[in-house]
């Protein structure tokens, strides 16, 4: 039953770091961006989604807010800014997207405040839902799952079947080729970008009732979310998926069974103390493993 | 005279103090950005709400307060030190917040001769063997709120419990606290890593560990996403969680609201706790900033408070360091917290209360005072304390 409980809690992670790698891999796939201020767009959709929930006490509404602010803001960004440091190589985009993380925090401190704000669960899914004698799960966490996997599936639709994920694919294997098929590159990469930050509001507003809604939430998340985009390939949405379940996979079965593995032949003592950094090295020690055998990751985008 | 002898002249001048001091400055170091400002601010606005009720003086001294950022980093705190100590000439030092920082300045302050007033946790080394003379601590050392929490939960006959604290030194240092007081079992002790946001999977060792009872030290945001997710697993009601002052304390609210309520912590100070000091600063400070304090802005008026009674009982010659010190160890105010006064390694001596996060009558969550675990708790470092 533990093992059952910890599998649900491993999918509802790994989707939700799906929805903010998919974005991080298309902007890095597609206009070749290192974008660290992804994480940004993750804590706007949060706060903004805790104020409107606040404010209006309707959930959808508070998603649609979320995911609208986050898309504007993103393209504003790309537009005004992003744009012009697309051909200057990764330093100066590192530099320039750190710096909106300074800007994001202090705006985000100036507007809400420093300490951490409430968004609480919505009052339907409040509970826990027994799925089978033993285990009783959040029902929040359960929609967050059902969620998750219908906004995957969604992506996965766009990607594969329409125009636009056609532009797509085809910006994140060969940028320049499809400029040259007539590929409107710069409106595509501002949608992309928007894109990819609605994603990541979206995850935002989804975990702001289980997670503290506060300044420098999204540094938390966005490096296991280049992990997970360096694990599935680069500009690639199917290595994205898989590259988040198998991160969370490895990281809560680790803190979920690693220290009582351990504990079979070490002293309980040093095994509790070693367990819990065990288990965070093993995603990186996950990624230079994997990094050694497909250096370009488990799906790459380019064929 | 010639160059040289002026010279010797001016610089004997400069380095004999003045005969009596004009002013009071006081180093206010603290954490002014990241997530973990928040708090740090509010520690800032109690010592100011003090200095207005005193209009800007410490005895008959008129303050000077200056404020720097240590980022919650100990090299970027040690430069902050630095500028303070020799740019800005100040007598006392405090305000720091995390204790990485606290370890890192505080040698350097008692070498400068600077009196360092520790308004928040005391680390065990300082209160222990490298206790000094100029190091005060008007808060506690970080084990007390666990001790009490453990004799709480061995009062309320829980057996069997489950222990949770982040993977780094302080934490495990607040389940011993916790450990040294509390007499049962223990069911599983989870250490998850700092920073650490998503806790289900520990939440489901938890379960799957049955325990009578859960014990959690947590802070700022770490503390607000595990009573969340706690609530919402539906174990709140099932397995009570009782925690260190700060895993509850007025922040963490704001944060997880409703779901909080029912868990029990213990502080060394309360917004409803009875007595006139308190109902003072409490009154004042939802004046002031309309909302409740916390135990935060409570450190910071209570440290002015302690300040000021030492001014006054010198009759501002604070450059007679000896004389003000000694004025700081009679410690001869009303804190807000109710019976005060320092141990011999200058940590306080003092009660210490369990309270439960509840409802009041306007339908806020607070903490409610419950009653007194431990009156006149000293520190278990205190022996180590030679001084």
């Amino acid at each position: 039953m533990l093992f059952l409980e910890q599998t649900l809690n491993a999918l509802q992670l790994g989707l939700m770091l799906f929805l903010i790698a998919a974005g991080l891999t298309l902007v890095f796939g597609i206009m070749d961006l290192v974008n660290l201020a992804h994480g940004s767009f993750y804590m706007l959709g949060a706060y903004v989604a805790a104020t409107v929930a606040a404010k209006s006490g309707s959930f959808a509404a508070a998603f649609l807010v979320a995911l609208a602010a986050a898309a504007g803001v993103g393209m504003l960004v790309e537009w005004l800014l992003l744009r012009r440091v697309y051909g200057r190589g990764h330093l100066s985009q590192v530099l320039v997207t750190f710096a909106l993380i300074l800007i994001a925090n202090e705006t985000v401190r100036w507007i809400w405040g420093a300490n951490p704000i409430d968004m609480g669960v919505p009052r339907s899914l409040a509970g826990s839902v027994a799925l089978a004698p033993g285990l009783s799960y959040s029902e929040y966490r359960l929609a967050i799952i059902v969620a998750g996997l219908a906004l995957a599936a969604a992506l996965f639709w766009m990607v594969n079947c329409t125009r636009l994920g056609i532009w797509i694919r085809a910006g994140a294997s060969n940028r320049d080729m499809a400029r040259a098929l007539g590929v409107d590159t710069s409106r595509l990469f501002t949608l992309v970008f928007g894109l990819g930050a609605a994603l990541s509001a979206f995850a935002g507003a989804m975990l702001g009732p289980i997670l503290s809604v506060q300044v420098g939430m999204g540094e938390a998340i966005i490096i296991l979310a280049f992990v997970v985009v360096v694990i599935g390939g680069i500009g690639s949405v199917r290595g994205a998926l898989l590259g988040s379940i198998v991160v969370a996979a490895v990281d809560t079965y680790g803190r979920a069974f690693l220290p009582s593995a351990l504990g079979a032949f070490l002293p309980l003592d040093i095994a509790t103390h070693l367990g819990p950094g065990l288990s965070q090295v093993s995603i990186f020690v996950l990624m230079a493993a994997i990094l050694f055998f497909r250096p370009r990751g488990l799906m790459p985008a380019t064929g | 005279m010639n160059i040289r002898t002026a010279l010797l002249a001016a610089l004997a001048l400069a380095s004999t103090p003045p005969w009596a001091a004009d002013k009071i400055t006081i180093g206010f170091l603290t954490t002014r950005t990241g997530p973990l400002s928040g708090i740090s601010g509010e520690k800032l606005e109690g010592f100011q709400l003090y200095l207005k009720t005193t209009g800007g003086k410490l005895g008959r001294l008129p303050v000077e307060v200056i404020v720097a950022d240590d980022q919650n980093n100990p090299d970027a705190g040690r430069q902050a030190f630095e500028r303070l100590a020799k740019r800005d000439r100040v007598d006392v030092l405090t305000g720091i917040m995390f204790s990485n920082v606290i370890l890192s300045v505080a040698p350097a302050a008692v070498q400068s001769k600077i009196l360092f007033i520790n308004s928040n946790v005391q680390p065990s080394e300082l209160a222990g063997e490298r206790c000094n003379p100029y190091i005060f601590n008007t808060a506690y050392q970080s084990d007390d709120t666990d001790e009490a929490v453990g004799r709480y939960v061995t009062e309320r006959a829980h057996k069997n419990v489950a222990l949770l604290a982040p993977n780094f030194p302080a934490g495990r240092d607040h389940l011993n606290g916790f450990k040294r007081a509390y007499k049962g079992a223990i069911a599983v002790e989870i250490l998850p890593r700092v920073g650490q946001l998503d806790f289900s999977v520990e939440i489901a060792q938890i379960r799957a560990a049955k325990p009578d009872a859960v014990f959690v030290f947590l802070f700022g945001g770490m503390a607000v996403n595990f009573v969340k997710q706690y609530a919402q697993a539906g174990l709140a009601k099932e397995i009570p969680l009782y925690g260190a002052a700060s895993t509850l304390e007025e922040d963490v609210l704001r944060g997880a609201g409703e779901s909080a309520l029912g868990m029990v912590s213990a502080s060394n100070w309360n917004a409803d706790l009875d007595n006139p000091a308190n109902k003072r600063f409490v009154a004042l400070h939802e004046k002031e900033y309309k909302r409740r304090p916390s135990l935060y802005s409570f450190q910071g008026w209570d440290t002015a408070a302690l300040l000021d009674a030492a001014v006054k009982d010198v009759d501002g010659k604070i450059e007679n360091r000896e004389a003000f010190r000694a004025a700081l160890r009679k410690a001869s105010f009303s804190s807000a917290r109710g019976p005060f006064k320092f141990g011999p390694n200058q940590v306080p001596i003092q009660d210490w209360y369990a309270r439960r996060v509840e409802k009041d009558a306007q339908g806020q969550v607070v903490n409610r005072y419950l009653h007194t675990v431990v009156r006149g708790h000293a520190d278990a470092y205190a022996s180590q304390c030679k001084m």
